[in-house]
């Protein structure tokens, strides 16, 4: 058996093996995407994400525990920044998960960045397809500590769970412009803390000038307090997530965004794919042209459009 | 999923048993990130089937143990026959901390390829490690 039927088949060695391929950009990644790509576009994938420290793993560990109480299969990718010195990174967001280390329900995959801006690495979107086939019920995505402009989550997870803890004055104004504005689900984390009043409050004013009653028929974002280290809050988080489950696919829109997920990776791949032919090709001596000054990359982007066209077949 | 991508080594670094010193283990993790491995860790006081079992969810390389306390004669080549058993045989096993002399061949016939005992050089563990990578590397383009 190939790769691809075991982990169709159950096999978490070969689920962890095909992320390893994708995550190197081994050829064999593809080929395995190939083959597992109709049995995808089951799982709820959630994305958590939030400012360094605000409690995410803790948080995670905590839906772990809930989900599994009611028999739900979960599987984790848990992203940290890869040094863009060394390359190197240490990833350490299992160790906040650990009880989790001997069940059977439960995969937790740690992925660094490997340069990939904007909170995730470049592989995510694979390995959840990827954990999908695998007949995770749950994927859960946490990405690295973001602020504000990090959006890429939201592009990727049918919900998104943003992570704020008390007294993050500041970074919560820096976030306002960007998460805030995005994530359906909020949850103030370290509820037992002080400053836990005036935050809520100011949360709350935001949620409400985005609009809380949004349009009739719209999903209005969730104000949900947490105590992750006391496993305190689960319970509304999930309810939550359940219902906005719904609402996606009583909307249609979770097909909608499965749909767009698989968009965006197309014209990606799409994009790279031509770019390595055209530069390789036909724009060669026109990239030569630009490097060396001899021509400016406007006209030359519009030669090489020009002769595209020219050279097309007429059918 | 560009094709160029690195391919860094990526290593598990665990904690057998029940002592809380970190310090030796930090200073390897922060030694391997400099020299551009993907460290996992796990956390402290894991048992042998945890450990197993996050280096076959992370599709680690190389596991290396640290063992600071007594029970490593039996934790480490449990840890060793739990890889086997689950068809992860391919992945490099290395161990540090405390461990006598007088232990180090039982833990090799275990399927310890090399024991670092307390005082190595994280510059030897690195340089041991990228001359593992290097001829896996190589064995493994010219077989695919």
């Amino acid at each position: 058996m190939d790769v691809a039927a075991q982990l169709l088949a159950g096999s978490v060695a070969a689920g962890a093996r095909a992320i390893r391929w994708l995550d190197d950009g081994d050829a064999r990644g593809r080929e395995v995407l190939r083959a597992i790509f109709p049995a995808t576009g089951r799982a709820h994938v959630v994305g958590v994400t939030g400012p360094p420290g605000a409690g995410k793993s803790t948080l995670v560990d905590m839906l772990i525990a809930h989900e599994r109480r009611r028999g739900r299969r979960v599987a984790v990718l848990a992203i940290d920044p890869t040094s863009p010195f060394s390359g190197g990174a240490i990833l350490g967001d299992r160790v906040r998960m650990s009880r989790h280390a001997l069940d059977a329900g439960v995969f937790i995959r740690s992925l660094g960045t490997r340069g990939a801006r904007g909170g995730l690495s470049r592989s995510t979107y694979d390995a959840t397809l990827v954990l999908d086939a695998m007949g995770y019920d749950l994927v859960m995505v946490e990405t690295v500590g973001v602020g504000q402009e990090e959006m890429d989550i939201v592009r990727l997870a049918h919900s998104t769970i943003i992570v704020a803890v008390p007294g993050l004055g500041d970074e919560v104004q820096a976030m306002k412009a960007g998460l805030l504005e995005a994530g359906e689900i909020l949850v103030l984390n370290k509820a037992d803390r002080e400053g836990f009043e005036q935050t809520w409050r100011h949360l709350e004013l935001l949620l409400h000038l985005r609009g809380g009653g949004r349009a009739a028929g719209g999903w209005a974002a969730r104000l949900l307090p947490a105590v992750a280290t006391r496993n305190e809050g689960a319970g509304a988080i999930v309810a939550a997530l359940d219902e906005h489950r719904r609402y996606l696919e009583d909307s249609g829109e979770f097909e909608r965004q499965c749909g767009r997920r698989s968009e965006q990776q197309f014209l990606a791949l799409a994009r790279a794919a031509l770019m390595a032919d055209l530069l390789s090709g036909p724009g060669a001596e026109l990239l030569r042209q630009v490097r060396a000054r001899r021509l400016d990359p406007y006209t030359a982007a519009e030669q090489l459009s020009a002769q595209l066209r020219a050279g097309r077949t007429p059918h | 999923m560009p094709e160029s991508a690195a391919r860094p080594l990526r290593i598990l670094l665990a904690k057998l048993g029940m002592d809380t010193h970190t310090v030796g283990i930090t200073v390897v993790a922060h030694a391997l990130r400099e020299a551009g491995m993907e460290v996992i860790f796990t956390g402290l006081k894991q048992t042998p089937e945890a450990v197993a079992n996050a280096a076959i969810q992370e599709d680690v390389d190389v596991v290396g143990v640290s063992s600071l306390s007594a029970g490593h004669t039996r934790n480490l080549p449990r840890l060793a026959q739990l890889l086997q058993s689950q068809g992860a045989a391919d992945k490099l096993l290395v161990a540090g901390g405390v461990i006598p002399e007088e232990d180090l061949p039982l833990l090799q016939a275990a399927g310890f390829a090399r024991v670092f005992t307390m005082g190595t050089d994280t510059r030897e563990i690195v340089a041991y490690l990228r001359a593992w990578w290097g001829e896996r590397g190589a064995s493994q383009s010219s077989s695919t």
